[in-house]
């Protein structure tokens, strides 16, 4: 049985889009089969970053209203044979996203793959919520300034209480994913510190990706960040953050610290 | 920006950080439905509309949240006639 992970934010332009692409292909390159869902109805965006805009033919409310089969909607990746992306419909509104409608869905992408990445839309109304209801495993994208802080705040509070997970009473298991950290602005003290974000969210740090041009190079090629360039620093982060994911304790790095031989001797802990 | 301002211009992040840590003990109190400054500010607007009509206009309410004191300023004006009235 695949996990299913969604990657949320609240606040929108965070990065929540670029991460599900990024780590989606991130865990594929490995041979796990993942598949990536679109659940911004009416805003789909997934599509253009994974570059399968000219590919879509069905959509996840085509599945959900019985128009499509899965099989049909789903379109794989022309790079990575186990990733496969499901689109989100770009001329329905997001009422056509059904709470049953989702939860059949996603129980049928859990049979079949390793894992299942929803892309959250931005804020807290039905497409945020359906995106993270199934969820095993939480991302939360947060950019170090002080409307995102505080929306991913909101975010983690509802992660707490409205997912299957927190109504069985179970732990929803969260994870931090900093972006668009620019090191030498924190260390000025004109960004907020990775330290500051972990001491106000409270929830162990998945990932620091560091603002990058490499990032929207990607975009415009269609391709996520991790297979556009493998070895640019935001695909390296990325690439520790999947492993992170699969339960490797790897030491966390800041993007553009240097470090000297003591720092690298006693490295930073993923909280 | 020129160079003198660029070396005496005061670290902003400190600020972030604690503008947002008061906010956020804030919003987690209320969003459990115990946000005390917001029910008071309810409650004593009842109380004072149970005696007296009151005018939206006319009605200033100002909260100040803080670290460790809140103020709650409620300034009402009250009509002389309304007064009078109830006196009587």
């Amino acid at each position: 049985m695949g996990k299913v992970i969604v990657v949320t934010s609240g606040k929108g332009g965070v990065g929540k889009t670029t991460s599900s692409a990024a780590l989606g292909a991130a865990l594929a390159h490995d041979g796990d089969k993942v598949v990536v869902v679109d659940f911004d109805v009416g805003l789909r965006n997934l599509d253009l970053i994974m570059g399968a805009e000219r590919r879509v033919v069905y959509d996840l409310v085509n599945v959900i209203q019985g128009e499509a089969k899965l099989t049909q909607a789903l379109i794989r990746d022309k790079r990575l044979e186990t990733l496969y992306l499901l689109p989100a419909s770009q001329t329905r509104d997001k009422d056509n996203l059904t709470a049953e409608g989702v939860e059949k869905v996603i129980t049928a992408l859990k049979s079949v793959f390793d894992w299942v990445i929803c892309d959250s839309p931005a804020g807290i109304e039905r497409g945020a919520t359906l995106a993270m209801r199934h969820a095993d495993i939480a991302i939360v994208v947060t950019n170090p300034e002080v409307s995102s802080v505080r929306d991913s705040d909101r975010i983690i509070g509802l992660l707490d209480s409205k997912t299957l997970k927190a109504e069985n009473g179970e732990r929803m298991e969260k994870h931090l994913l900093l972006t668009r950290y620019d090191h030498a602005r924190a260390e000025r003290g004109d960004m907020l510190k990775v330290d500051d974000v972990l001491e106000i969210l409270s929830i162990p740090l998945l990932g620091i990706i560091p603002e990058s041009m490499e990032v929207l190079r990607a975009s415009n090629l269609g391709a996520p960040v991790t297979l556009a360039d493998e070895r640019s620093v935001p695909a390296v982060a990325y690439f520790q953050a999947a492993r992170r994911l699969k339960g490797e304790d790897l030491p966390i790095t800041i993007p553009g610290e240097r470090r000297g031989f003591f720092g690298k001797m006693f490295g930073r802990k993923a909280a | 920006m020129n160079l003198r301002r660029f070396f005496t211009r005061t670290p902003s992040a400190p600020a972030a950080r604690d503008r947002l840590q008061l906010l956020l003990a804030h919003e987690r109190a209320s969003a459990g439905g115990s946000d005390l400054l917001a029910k008071l500010r309810d409650e004593i607007l009842l109380a004072i509309a149970k005696h007296v009509q009151i005018d939206g206009d006319k009605v200033s309410v100002k909260m100040e949240r803080g670290a460790q004191v809140s103020t709650l300023a409620v300034d009402i004006e009250i009509p002389f006639e309304a007064a009078a009235k109830k006196a009587a």
